[in-house]
């Protein structure tokens, strides 16, 4: 007998002769009891993302998307990175066009360098894990932030690239636009495609192993900022 | 009583891994209480998490019902495990993962043993996984000469202090920041020799010395926190990186799960990743969660490995009542609310799980026989209960395993137990008032052991009640003695020449409270003080 035989087996052993032959209603989310839709509007929303992020050491800029090159262009200064990967497909409006100050790479292929007032822009195309190690940061938009517990979620799409762009350089600036933002964690899982490769992000990487007090930033990258980005009222 | 009714399924395997201590948990309680470095670690660090874990389960107003859905969902996977199983396996195969299936630790090892010498690694990084350490996986991987590097930071101090982990968040819970550097410092190899103590520069001598080993990885391993039957998604939560360095940054991936981390669908973890974080770090959401199915192109590890383990769970399965236990996420939240692990620590239970789970958990994978002493490592106060994010009566179970021992004690020994013995002549003096009254007055020789009003050692052999108690010192007249005194004083009914407590009794408002001199600590007669639990 193979071992999943034996273990299907021995499973249908424990629960043989339950009364009711071991049936159970399944879960139904709409009458748990829990709540499974918020009730903020959209300000109150960001405002609610803005301050648990915050909370929990994660930096924030609002912005809004005509002025969203110009927040970009303001945290990388401040970061004073030099080197930072894009994922393909990051399309930040007004970078692809040349004006003063910058070249893009825009919607450009992986591999191709851009500058944004002197700081490389490189895109990525299967750089090596070592090449990841010697970026300043990494620029990616996100498939849902979650309001309540101040989490952003990434799920590999367009503007988010492959995982390890996120994971080894020492930067991420996340780019969140208003409505991919939902108050709750039943919401954000409703949102997300389970076929995906998931990162659930919420502050930079933390421990608390030592005594219980916090520290900040162990092996995933010590800086996390967002840029969320509200249309004009 | 109920009888056993784990139905002759197999627990797990004595010989391997670590689900049985050296010693019975008395023996290395009192050890760990020795110790006033270590209580004074885990007192500061479960008063910590117990503040924050309050805080952030305060601010949801749908608690309650977020707790009673994750029991039903557990309840309701257990409840079909078998087809649940089959459909996860189903779901990673079609998205190109390999699953296996191992009957218990022994299997395990071996599966993911060969599975690493495929790869032709001789080394691997884990993720902090405690089914990896129940199973022993670290060892059986060195006898085939592979060395397992252990990244979690905790993990880390665990494993370059030759340590057992002692606690199910924080397995160096018991370590202090000064011993963390003494050990870093010791071990490490290529620590800068001015290591301060503080926290932050610990976590930066270990990023530093992890860094490599992440970059140039091939294998990494892995446990699973949940995985979803209608997806074939797999999930880890964590805190500091390590778990996604590991999980994204390998050729291969190899993860182990007992049987019962399976939820019903993709939904289920709306429910489970608000009740994890804020039981188990007391955050909102922890700072990182990983999901995968199967293999995703150019993403990731490009092989994916998925072994489903047993090692005594389906005999835990097959104890209806005992069989909750099964629903618990490994939050740690009973441990930090426990009055005993709180003083004793996780070592004293001899088992990669501890506290209060660990006393329920521990007995019923490795059968009660093995963990006999587990049980009552607890003085069912009910907090753990309480703090329960999947609603685990706990407190009921160490009960219904106590009485599962006493059965199963009764039914292989061919000469009664001291217990049995004891509990059988207590029914036969009960049955009769006048053998009671005989008793209770035999009992007043008691009064000679405990002086100071409570005797600390009672003579063989019932020194097993106080090895790990006080008993109280009897008093000087029982309730029946005083009652009759009371109430029958001119009819010679005064009993056993002790002075009517009537003249020193506090008036007809407190009948039956006699004053502190007379014995019990301002208790009735003859009514029982709560001993010193261990």
């Amino acid at each position: 007998m193979t071992a999943r035989d034996e273990v299907l087996g021995r499973i249908r052993t424990a629960l043989g002769g339950e009364p009711g032959g071991g049936a159970h209603p399944p879960a139904d989310p709409s009458s748990a009891g829990y709540r499974t839709h918020g009730e903020l509007d959209q300000a109150a929303l960001l405002d609610l993302l803005a301050g648990r992020l915050i909370d929990y050491r994660s930096q924030v800029r609002r912005t809004e998307p005509d002025k969203l090159l110009d927040t970009v262009r303001a945290a990388l200064a401040e970061r004073g990175a030099r080197r930072v990967v894009l994922p393909p497909g990051l399309d930040l409006p007004g970078l692809s066009q040349p004006g003063p100050g910058q070249s893009g790479p825009g919607q450009s292929g992986p591999g191709q360098v851009g500058t944004l007032d002197g700081v490389e822009l490189i895109t990525d195309g299967g750089l090596s894990a070592g090449d990841l190690d010697q970026m300043d940061g990494v620029i990616t938009r996100a498939a849902v932030a979650i309001a309540e517990t101040g989490t952003i979620v990434l799920d590999a799409g367009p503007g988010q690239g492959r995982r390890a762009l996120t994971l080894i350089p020492d930067y991420h600036l996340c780019l969140i636009e208003a409505g991919q933002v939902v108050a709750l964690v039943p919401e954000g899982v409703a949102r997300l495609r389970p076929d995906r490769p998931l990162t659930w992000i919420s502050g930079p990487s933390a421990t608390s192993d030592i005594e219980l007090e916090r520290v900040e930033g162990v092996h995933g990258p010590r800086t996390l900022e967002v840029i969320l980005i509200s249309t004009i009222d | 009583m109920s009888a056993p009714t784990f139905l002759g399924l197999p627990t797990a395997p004595r010989g391997v891994g670590h689900l049985r201590g050296d010693d019975p948990f008395p023996v290395a309680a009192r050890r760990a209480l020795a110790d006033s470095q270590l209580r004074r670690n885990l007192g500061k660090a479960t008063r910590t998490i117990r503040a924050k874990r309050a805080a952030v389960v305060g601010e949801l107003p749908d608690w309650e019902a977020l707790r009673d859905a994750g029991q039903a969902i557990k309840a309701g996977a257990l409840a079909h495990l078998d087809r649940y199983l089959e459909q996860l396996e189903e779901q990673v195969t079609a998205r190109g993962g390999v699953v296996h299936w191992a009957r218990d630790a022994n299997e395990a090892n071996e599966i993911v043993t060969s599975l690493v010498r495929g790869t032709g690694a001789t080394e691997a990084v884990k993720v902090k996984s405690i089914v990896t350490d129940e199973i022993g996986l670290n060892d059986a991987l060195a006898a085939a000469g592979i060395t397992a590097h252990e990244t979690d930071l905790a993990e880390l101090i665990v494993q370059l202090g030759h340590d057992r982990p002692s606690h199910i968040l924080v397995p160096a819970i018991h370590r202090n920041r000064a011993e963390i550097r003494d050990i870093f410092l010791r071990e490490m190899g290529d620590v800068d020799p001015g290591l301060t103590d503080s926290p932050s520069a610990l976590a930066e001598a270990a990023r530093l010395h992890l860094r490599r080993q992440f970059l140039s990885a091939k294998v990494g391993i892995s446990g699973a926190n949940f995985a979803i039957a209608e997806t074939g998604t797999l999930c880890v939560v964590e805190s500091e990186g390590n778990g996604r360095m590991c999980l994204t940054l390998p050729d291969t991936l190899i993860t182990v799960m007992g049987i019962e981390k399976i939820l019903p669908t993709w939904a289920d973890l709306g429910v489970f990743m608000q009740l994890l974080p804020r039981s188990s770090t007391g955050e909102r959401m922890n700072p990182y969660t990983s999901m995968w199915t199967g293999v995703t192109p150019g993403d990731g590890p490009q092989q994916f490995h998925l072994v489903l383990l047993d090692n005594g769970r389906t005999a835990a399965l097959a104890d209806s009542e005992g069989r909750q236990a099964l629903h618990c996420i490994r939050c740690s939240a009973c441990l930090n609310v426990c009055p005993v692990y709180e003083r004793v620590g996780g070592h004293a239970y001899g088992s990669v799980y501890p506290g209060p789970i660990g006393a329920v958990l521990s007995p019923m994978l490795t059968g009660v026989e093995d963990n006999a002493s587990l049980p009552y490592a607890s003085s069912l106060c009910g907090a753990c209960f309480d703090a329960c994010p999947v609603k685990i009566d706990i407190p009921s179970l160490l009960v219904h395993l106590r009485a599962r021992h006493v059965d199963e004690v009764a039914q292989t020994r061919r000469v009664p137990s001291p217990e049995a013995v004891t509990m059988a002549a207590a029914s036969w003096v009960m049955a009769s008032p006048a053998r009671f009254e005989a008793a209770q007055r035999a009992g007043r020789a008691g009064r000679l052991l405990g002086r100071s009003g409570r005797i600390r050692r009672l003579p063989p052999p019932l020194s097993a009640w106080t090895s790990a108690r006080d008993a109280p010192r009897p008093p000087a007249q029982t309730f029946r003695e005083w009652w009759k005194a009371e109430h029958f004083a001119g009819e010679g009914g005064r009993a056993g020449g002790v002075s009517p407590p009537s003249q020193r009794s506090r008036g007809p408002g407190a009948p039956g409270v006699v004053p502190r001199e007379s014995g019990a600590g301002g208790r009735p007669p003859g009514e029982a003080e709560h001993g010193d639990t261990p």
